[in-house]
């Protein structure tokens, strides 16, 4: 297979990416120059005729979403760009944004006219230190230039750009729980309807995107609908719900691969090719037991399951969450499923924000659970109650405010079906494979 | 005696101009506070729910939420050591270096050593598993960790 030439990733590894000189010599800003020379209403169809979905996880089509905002509202409207980024596995929004901030900002610059908004506030995880020296340097360097401001490009549109920094916590990446955050306060999602198109930051109509979006943003608008549309997986011409993958992903490759990173594909490949053709294989000649498909509130891909095309569609097929985030994990067949199991509870449950009391129970109880697995003490019945639990929280069954609760749902879900045998074999074993390190560690 | 300095309290009023509301302004100025102190106090929590307008226990409301600030009781080292234990650290020996860097500096994950240069803590998913095992001093990721190499970030502290 010809590789891929990248499109979203072509300017990261040169020197001075991520500065304004180079993004122009480069041809940057001249897809906002275009996009100001359209009318706003032009741009969101464009976005929507291309099939864009968003890049965060939950793959909402783009240009529909945009269509949401009440029309003819005085303003002010916001845009609110989530570089939360803290799935695990996860690492794209901050490669884009280390390397290439401007790529970023002439996105957010162009939605922003789309939407017919002045003001986007960059929600950016507290940890991504160096995104956040390298966004604010081109957003200094873009208010120098007359790319930011009062008069963008001399067009006579309004655009400023806040730099939010978080504070440490996965669930600011909910798009409520991001609203909250950067409003001041905890970051508990919000209910819905009201959908933040109608009633988001501040009371006011707002669009949450994430950063991997907004640079397909740029491209759209540059190379055209066409060009978008010609990579991925068609929409099923039998299912008129479905609305198709198109467009080039960044996946994130980790765990056991000889060559973990950030790769950028047309939608659509599958979890063996990334592994084989990018990853360049398992180390140490290792087979693989499993596989997460798009962070690992996915689930799990088993070994038969390989050929997965990594689509929006493609992971649900095999029992999977969804695509998520595309990032993939690759666990080889010398780790225990038990130990992948309890770290991704123990992460869940460290994670709820505790609005919901399922949630905040059932994720505590399921590490609860799976500690007591681990420590040579469970028994068969706690699969069952596993999977009870599994079964009983998240948006799915509609006990819970946020699909955080789905996302702890899900490995455990997908573990016991797929691997059940290993759990029994280990409960029944009666060992105990808990590290020194976890003791010491509070949940 | 106030604790917040002239240019904090400069630069919350500066932020303030450029939200819509001012509660937003309660991240950055916690932030603020604690990059330099260390801490959030009680009295810090105070003056700066003052200068936002709010009660002071919104500010404490929120603050406590995030388990990333610390209060006068828990107080941070001059540097924050945060080790990577989600799935693809983990399947890296993220839990090893964790418990090997507890084991050197004789702490538990969220303590400070002797001389409250490095306060260790434990991290989900840092947004680098490409690196794994990883970690996070203050606001910078290094990746591809041993208990050597994190030693030796150590020492140049
Ligand atoms: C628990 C949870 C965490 C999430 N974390 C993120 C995140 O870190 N970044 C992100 O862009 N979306 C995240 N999402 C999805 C957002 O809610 C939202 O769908 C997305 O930001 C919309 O942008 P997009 O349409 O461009 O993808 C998360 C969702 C949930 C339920
Ligand atoms: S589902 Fe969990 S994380 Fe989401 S709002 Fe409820 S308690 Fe919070
Ligand atoms: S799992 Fe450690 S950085 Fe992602």
């Amino acid at each position: 297979m010809a590789k891929f030439e990248p499109v979203l990733l072509a300017r990261i590894g040169k020197p001075d990416s991520a500065l304004l000189e180079t993004y122009q010599r480069d041809g940057g800003y001249s897809a906002l120059k275009k996009a100001l020379g359209m009318a706003p209403e032009e741009i969101i169809n464009t976005v929507k005729d291309s099939g864009l979905r968003g890049r965060g996880g939950a793959g909402f089509p783009t240009g529909l979403k945009w269509t949401f905002l009440p029309k003819g509202h005085p303003g002010p409207i916001y845009l609110a760009i989530n570089a939360d980024e803290s799935e695990p596995g996860t690492f794209n929004n901050r490669i884009l944004m280390e390397e290439d901030p401007h790529q970023i900002i002439e996105g957010i610059i162009i939605s922003c006219f789309a939407i017919k908004s002045n003001k986007s506030f960059l929600y950016l995880r507290y940890e991504y230190g160096k995104s956040y020296r390298a966004l604010e340097n081109a957003v200094n360097e873009c208010y120098a230039a007359g790319i930011l401001g009062d008069n963008v490009m001399g067009s006579g549109f309004k655009c400023d750009i806040v730099l939010h920094r978080g504070a440490a916590a996965y669930i600011c990446g909910e798009e409520t729980g991001l609203i909250e955050s950067l409003e001041g306060k905890r970051a508990w999602p919000r209910i819905k309807p009201p959908f933040p198109a109608i009633e988001g930051a501040f009371r006011k109509p707002t669009i949450v995107n994430n950063i991997e979006t907004m640079a397909c943003v740029v491209h759209i608008v540059n190379k055209g609908v066409e060009w978008f549309k010609s990579m991925g997986v068609p929409a099923d011409p039998n299912n008129p719900r479905d609305a198709g993958s198109y467009g080039p992903k960044l996946y994130c490759l980790s765990g056991h691969v000889n060559k973990p990173g950030c790769y950028e594909v047309p939608l659509g490949i599958t979890a063996r090719q990334l592994i084989d053709e990018y990853g360049g294989g398992v180390p140490n000649g290792r087979g693989i037991k499993a596989v997460v498909p798009g962070g690992i509130s996915m689930g799990f891909l088993s070994a038969s399951e390989l050929d997965t095309p990594l689509d929006f569609n493609g992971p649900g097929k095999v029992g999977c969450l969804g695509l998520g985030t595309a990032a993939v994990v690759v666990i080889d067949d010398q780790t225990s499923m038990v130990d992948v199991l309890y770290n991704c509870c123990r992460f869940f449950s460290h994670e709820s924000c505790g609005q919901c009391t399922p949630c905040r129970e059932g994720t505590a109880w399921m590490t609860k659970i799976m500690h007591r697995i681990r420590s040579g003490q469970g028994e068969m019945r706690d699969l069952d109650l596993l999977a009870e639990v599994a079964g009983s929280i998240g948006i799915i069954p509609g006990t819970t405010i946020c699909g955080l609760s789905d996302g702890a749902a899900w490995p455990v879900k997908n573990a016991i079906k797929k691997f059940r045998p290993e759990f029994e074999e280990y409960i029944q074993s009666k060992r105990s494979t808990i590290k020194p390190a976890e003791l010491l560690a509070v949940h | 005696m106030a604790v917040l300095t002239d240019s904090m309290r400069e630069r919350i009023r500066d932020l303030c101009t450029k939200y819509p509301q001012k509660q937003a302004v309660t991240l950055p100025a916690l932030h603020m506070v604690q990059d330099e102190f260390r801490h959030v106090s009680l009295e810090a929590i105070k003056e700066i729910a003052a200068l936002l307008e709010l009660h002071p226990a919104e500010v404490h409301d929120t603050m406590s939420f995030y388990g990333f600030y610390r209060d006068e009781n828990h107080k941070l080292g001059k540097h924050r050591v945060w080790v990577c234990r989600s799935i693809s650290c983990m399947l890296h020996g993220g839990e090893e270096l964790l418990a090997s860097l507890c084991e050197k500096y004789h702490i538990k994950p969220g303590e400070t050593t002797a001389d409250g240069k490095v306060t260790l803590e434990f991290a989900e998913c840092l947004g680098a598993c490409e690196g794994a095992p990883c970690i996070l001093v203050d606001d910078n990721c290094e990746m591809n960790m041993t208990t050597e190499k994190v030693a030796s970030l150590v020492n140049k502290m």
